[in-house]
């Protein structure tokens, strides 16, 4: 067993948020297309508020702390808030779009111990990646960024966001992080918005798209065993947790709110009003999510992908049923294995459109 | 005293085991004084957090990830940069466990040459003038 597989035992069996995700604004200066966030400020917290925070986040054993936004550097107090987060001995990593780093931002990201900077890279071609960020030189300024990183030693991984706009590109965008140096990650999800909105959902690759993606030996290592069909659903699948959100990481907005995931928009406290540990131990919705086991799962625990399927439960949580199939991931178990999922089964017994559907998910109640 | 020996055991996220160590009765007043004094600073770019009693470091430097036993982190908890190596083990190691100061020595040694290697801690034959501030703090 790895030591992080033996230290994230540890952490469930102990109750500790060992990773959480901050994002510190949702201001960003592009506007991606396929974005999720609402960019306004709708009362961010401030510097002292987050630095309280993070002293809490440090109290309950948090040690892999994500900050992010938005873009995160926006916020004039980054660096300082950074600089906190270092001084509690976080491991930090920033996802950035690294418009705004220079010479000086990139030294000091190295002084101050930062692990990694993730960065949103959508194509090697300018005027895809620019259309998808909607702001003219933007991959110019974000590629001269991680040429600076790179030089001062900063490890990078470069993401890439799989959509229809720029299909066909992620080989090129993985011949220049190997240029640079830095780690290729390629992500084919498209999550709707915050707010439940699902208009950005047509960004998302179609069948095709998604199956050369899973038929690259690139991108998913040993293809034959990425595709092969689900092992047997034995005791240890049925009692499986869903993944580790609200278990051993969790989410936390600009304006304090704390959620399973960035990806799990199930409000469970906020900061302002209680603390991080009554939050994180206490919040009723916390400890159903928690409760929640693959067996408990309606439609799901009868699954043959059940033991191997990525199935989100913030994803289905957007669908309307956070113990409920999602659509997306029931599609990329198909795609990925030729067999059908009881979800699929179930969306088709009760008429819904089309057996493979990723683009028609329903609006998320308010 | 407390169990587990004193074993000053380091685990790294690439599965290689760090120091063994012989169980023995520390004697009294410990031959400190015989060594060649080492002094050991922790580096302000890792990341640490304890976890159930044990203390997790990563290196921002190579990402390498390191589970201390309960005696390394009372070393990695005492690198100030300041105090001999050999008073760490003699007043932190030996005062608490029982262990003989030759043994613990020898295990902290390697400890520590397993930590500097991978830019965790810092090594010298002086003393730092001060304690080096955390990153982000003020110095």
């Amino acid at each position: 067993m790895s030591l992080m597989t033996e230290m994230n035992q540890r952490a469930l069996r102990l109750g500790v948020p060992l990773s959480v995700h901050f994002d510190l604004t949702y201001r960003c200066n592009e506007r991606c297309e396929h974005c999720y966030l609402d960019h306004d400020d709708h009362g961010e917290m401030t510097t002292a508020e987050i630095r309280s925070v993070l002293r809490q986040l440090a109290d309950a054993g948090v040690f892999f702390l994500t900050l992010s936004g938005g873009e995160a550097l926006v916020r004039r107090d980054c660096f300082e808030i950074i600089e906190s987060a270092r001084a509690l001995r976080f491991n930090v990593k920033l996802k950035t779009n690294a418009m705004l780093i220079r010479e000086q931002e990139a030294r000091r990201l190295l002084e101050l111990g930062v692990e990694q900077v993730q960065i949103s890279v959508y194509s090697h071609r300018a005027e895809v990646h620019d259309a998808v960020t909607k702001v003219p030189g933007s991959l110019g300024r974000t590629l001269a960024a991680i040429r600076l990183l790179r030089s001062q030693g900063m490890r990078v991984t470069m993401a890439n966001v799989l959509m229809p706009r720029n299909r066909g590109d992620s080989e090129g965008v993985r011949a220049l992080a190997l240029e640079v140096g830095a780690v290729y990650k390629l992500d084919p999800t498209i999550t709707p918005m915050m707010d439940g909105n699902t208009s950005v959902l047509r960004h998302r690759v179609d069948a095709s798209e998604l199956s050369n993606f899973f038929h690259n030996p690139h991108l998913v290592g040993d293809v034959e065993e990425f595709c092969a069909p689900p092992g047997p659903v034995d005791e240890s699948v049925r009692e499986g947790l869903p993944c580790s959100a609200g278990h051993t990481s969790c989410y936390i907005s600009p304006y304090g709110e704390v959620y399973p995931c960035v990806q799990f928009p199930l409000p469970c406290g906020n900061l302002r009003r209680e603390t991080f540990l009554d939050v994180w131990r206490n919040s009723p919705q916390l400890v159903e999510v928690r409760s929640i086991r693959a067996k408990h799962l309606p439609t799901c625990s009868s699954c043959a992908h059940l033991g191997s399927c990525t199935r989100c439960p913030g994803l289905a949580y957007m669908e309307g049923n956070m113990r409920g199939p999602s659509t997306a991931d029931c599609e990329k178990s198909f795609v990925r294995t030729g067999i059908v999922t009881a979800g699929m089964l179930a969306r088709k017994a009760a008429g819904a459109p089309g057996l493979v559907q990723i683009r028609a998910v329903p609006q998320l109640s308010a | 005293m407390r169990g587990e020996a004193g074993r000053v055991r380091i685990t790294d996220s690439k599965d290689v085991a760090g120091g063994r160590g012989a169980v023995q009765v520390c004697a009294a007043g410990a031959r400190a004084g015989a060594m060649s004094n080492k002094y050991i600073a922790r580096s302000g770019a890792v990341a640490e957090r304890e976890l159930g009693g044990e203390m997790i470091i990563m290196s921002a430097a190579d990402s390498t990830l390191f589970s201390l036993s309960e005696t390394a982190t009372l070393i990695w908890q005492a690198a100030d940069g300041r105090t001999p190596l050999s008073e760490i083990v003699e007043r932190r190691v030996c005062e608490e466990f029982d262990v003989a100061f030759e043994d613990a020595y020898r295990d902290a040694e390697a400890f520590v040459e397993e930590l500097s290697s991978h830019g965790i801690l810092r090594v010298s034959d002086q003393p730092a003038a001060e304690a080096g501030p955390a990153p982000g703090e003020t110095p």
